[in-house]
């Protein structure tokens, strides 16, 4: 059993919901990341999610593609986010996902990906332009190590589909939200909640919702409804506004503690109304 | 050699093509493919297509024997498949008026698309309006200086024209946010891509319906000369008016084809857009091929005098015949498109678009080395009046 499959496992038993923010390694810069991971993991954040810069990130809204540029503008590579993903692991048990796209993963190799991945301690891996109908190699590979391929699904997502994709899922199964790309603003919850039951009705696989979700409130409403709440976008942007801070990693424990005791309330309240994400 | 059989059932051109999309797109991109196969074999759907392509863009466009640019180059006889002539200037209204029908046909209400020269954007504006639809133009804001008169074209038919602001401000960065709108709107709306790219089915679609090019050629050069030609030369951005040329002669053996990438300031400078000069394989929006990128995996910015050629990647279905040597590729610098630019105009009295002017730099290289008895054809894929301005700032005249 992997860190996520433990992590999902303790929160099972406290009957909780597990948080997961994201951020973009090498934003603001790399140390930063390390010193980011630890406040996070210390404000009750569950696993962490490790966006791995690319030029061309399709799937990402104004906020993550510009941290994407700042993280690039070090040339923030896989290979620094794998040795970012060593260090955290010298001082941490917390479940780590890299998230990338497919091309990155594809220059670097495959095989080697998972190689030194695995001997990084990283858990988890989310390419959101890789469907598995093309990822044989990752599959094989994930299927041999103790790495997971995590899977998303959408709302546009056929029934059969869904099947298909929280067949193949390993660790948990990626729901987004909305029919859109990161950081756009969630408001149909009742939609949301339909889908994610009939999600579940399908599957015994953990299931995380993400996109959309920028308030304690959201997640709050989220976390009645799945097994975890991912969060990206909004600490991102947390993160673009206190850059210069001395203070940065503790102005994102705040906020990530404010997130984790929403998570933890995990009744579906109905926030007053939706919160836009800004940009 | 056979070719019938790509790409096979997921879209794979051997290793190239697939469709590695989000999967809030897979659904979308099931749908248009079950439509796409659906309307060849819908007589309906055939004959509106037919009849668009005839009396909306003017088809079949010419095919042109360059008497005086022969004579002049002293080889091989050299032929313009016309494309500039058909309506909005350029081979790019082809695969428009086929998508805008299948958009009804699905249903759909609005249409999106990503330009670079803005020949696809005008052809897509243009589609919009004469069947009713909505239409939302991405476009790089370095581009819409470049191309400022398409932009004005664009929106003088009703179409939004959205300035892109991120990354190389070009072509690559317009897809993404194509993409991402399509992403978000993919209930009500139909994605109008302009090359043979993207995540299948739009490789194959599109080059089906730019194949009436070669069709087209094919009948015309027997007509003239009563044999094949001897060599066929297309400009490659995307590749999707060099695949419409090439694609009815693949399995004439006899026939060379040269795809002409765009060589910027030379590929020692790199800056250019020769991905089968400096390029390897890798994924990008939705296609795996060959991909001008840094040892990272990040896509390399581009450079081309010509904003339609202007792009990291190339259709999946040329990387195919790249590697089996079926299709041969070279590249022609800026300063060499600018003089194959004055060379037809002035001698042919045709102005060619800046991306098919790299087509002629190569004929201008390749036609004195071959017989008289041979013969060339050249697709003109577009009209050169876009560039006039361009042309004019590059060599600082004030107009």
């Amino acid at each position: 059993m992997n860190r996520i499959d433990q992590t999902f496992q303790r929160l099972r038993a406290k009957k909780e919901k597990a948080l997961i923010p994201y951020i973009m390694a090498g934003d603001p810069y790399l140390e930063r990341t390390e010193e980011l991971v630890v406040a996070m993991e210390q404000a009750g954040a569950d696993i962490i999610e490790l966006g791995v810069p690319f030029s061309d990130p399709i799937a990402d809204g104004p906020v993550i593609q510009r941290a994407g540029l700042r993280a690039l503008k070090w040339k923030t590579a896989l290979k620094d986010v794998l040795r970012l993903a060593a260090d955290i692991r010298k001082k941490s048990e917390i479940p780590l996902v890299l998230m990338t796209y497919y091309n990155p993963v594809l220059k670097f190799g495959v095989e080697k990906l998972f190689k030194e991945a695995e001997a990084c301690g990283v858990d988890g891996l989310i390419i959101p332009d890789l469907p598995p109908e093309e990822g044989q190699t990752v599959l094989d590979r994930s299927r041999r190590t103790g790495l997971d391929w995590i899977l998303l699904a959408a709302p546009t997502t056929p029934s059969g589909r869904l099947r298909f994709l929280s067949g193949q899922t390993q660790g948990f199964l990626y729901y987004v939200s909305l029919t859109g790309i990161t950081g756009a603003s969630l408001s149909d919850y009742s939609d949301v909640k339909n889908r994610l039951s009939a999600v579940r009705r399908m599957t015994d696989k953990q299931v995380a919702v993400g996109f959309g979700v920028s308030t304690p409130d959201q997640a709050a409403t989220l976390a009645g409804m799945a097994d975890g709440v991912i969060v990206g976008s909004a600490i991102v942007r947390l993160i673009e506004q206190h850059m210069e801070d001395p203070d940065l990693p503790a102005v994102v424990a705040e906020f990530v503690k404010q997130l984790k005791r929403a998570v933890t309330g995990g009744r579906a309240r109905r926030p007053s109304k939706p919160i836009a994400a800004h940009s | 050699m056979k070719m019938t059989k790509l790409p096979d059932q997921r879209g794979h051109f051997g290793l190239y093509g697939g469709r590695f999309a989000p999967e809030t797109l897979m659904p979308a991109l099931t749908e248009l493919e079950k439509q796409y196969e659906a309307c060849k074999e819908d007589q309906r759907f055939q004959k509106h297509l037919k009849g668009y392509l005839k009396d909306f863009a003017g088809r079949p466009t010419a095919l042109y024997y360059a008497g005086r640019l022969t004579k002049k180059l002293g080889g091989a006889k050299i032929y313009l498949k016309r494309e500039d002539l058909c309506h909005t200037g350029a081979h790019k209204i082809n695969n428009t008026i086929g998508q805008a029908l299948l958009t009804q046909r699905m249903g759909k209400r609005r249409v999106i698309a990503e330009t670079g020269a803005g020949q696809h954007g005008v052809a897509v504006a243009t589609v919009a309006a004469a069947f009713g639809l909505e239409c939302e133009v991405y476009m790089g804001t370095e581009d819409m200086e470049r191309q400022s008169l398409n932009v004005y074209r664009m929106r003088l038919m009703g179409a939004k024209v959205t300035p892109v602001d991120s990354g190389s401000r070009t072509l690559k960065d317009a897809i993404s946010e194509a993409m991402r709108d399509w992403t978000t709107n993919v209930r009500t709306t139909h994605y109008i891509l302009g090359s043979v790219l993207g995540p299948h089915p739009f490789p194959v679609m599109i080059r089906d319906f730019q194949s009436v090019i070669g069709t087209e050629t094919r009948r015309q050069i027997q007509k003239a000369e009563g044999r094949l030609p001897d060599c066929l030369v297309a400009c490659v951005g995307g590749g999707s008016n060099a695949m419409g040329l090439f694609y009815p002669f693949l399995s004439d053996r006899s026939v060379e084809m040269i795809g002409v990438e765009a060589g910027g300031h030379g590929i020692e400078s790199g800056k250019h857009a020769a991905r089968f000069a400096e390029g390897s394989v890798g994924v990008l929006h939705g296609t795996m091929t060959y991909l001008l990128q840094d040892d990272d995996g990040q896509i390399r910015l581009t450079h081309s005098v010509s904003a339609g050629l202007d792009y990291a990647a190339v259709g999946p279905e040329h990387s195919y015949y790249y590697d089996r040597g079926r299709i041969h590729f070279t590249h022609a610098k800026d300063d060499e498109a600018m003089s194959a630019f004055d060379l037809l105009s002035r001698v042919e009295g045709i102005m060619p678009a800046l991306e098919s002017a790299h087509a002629v730099a190569h004929v201008v290289k390749l036609a004195p080395r071959m017989k008289r008895s041979r013969v060339i054809i050249v697709n003109l894929s577009g009209r050169g009046d876009k560039d006039v301005m361009q042309v004019a700032k590059i060599r600082g005249v004030k107009l």
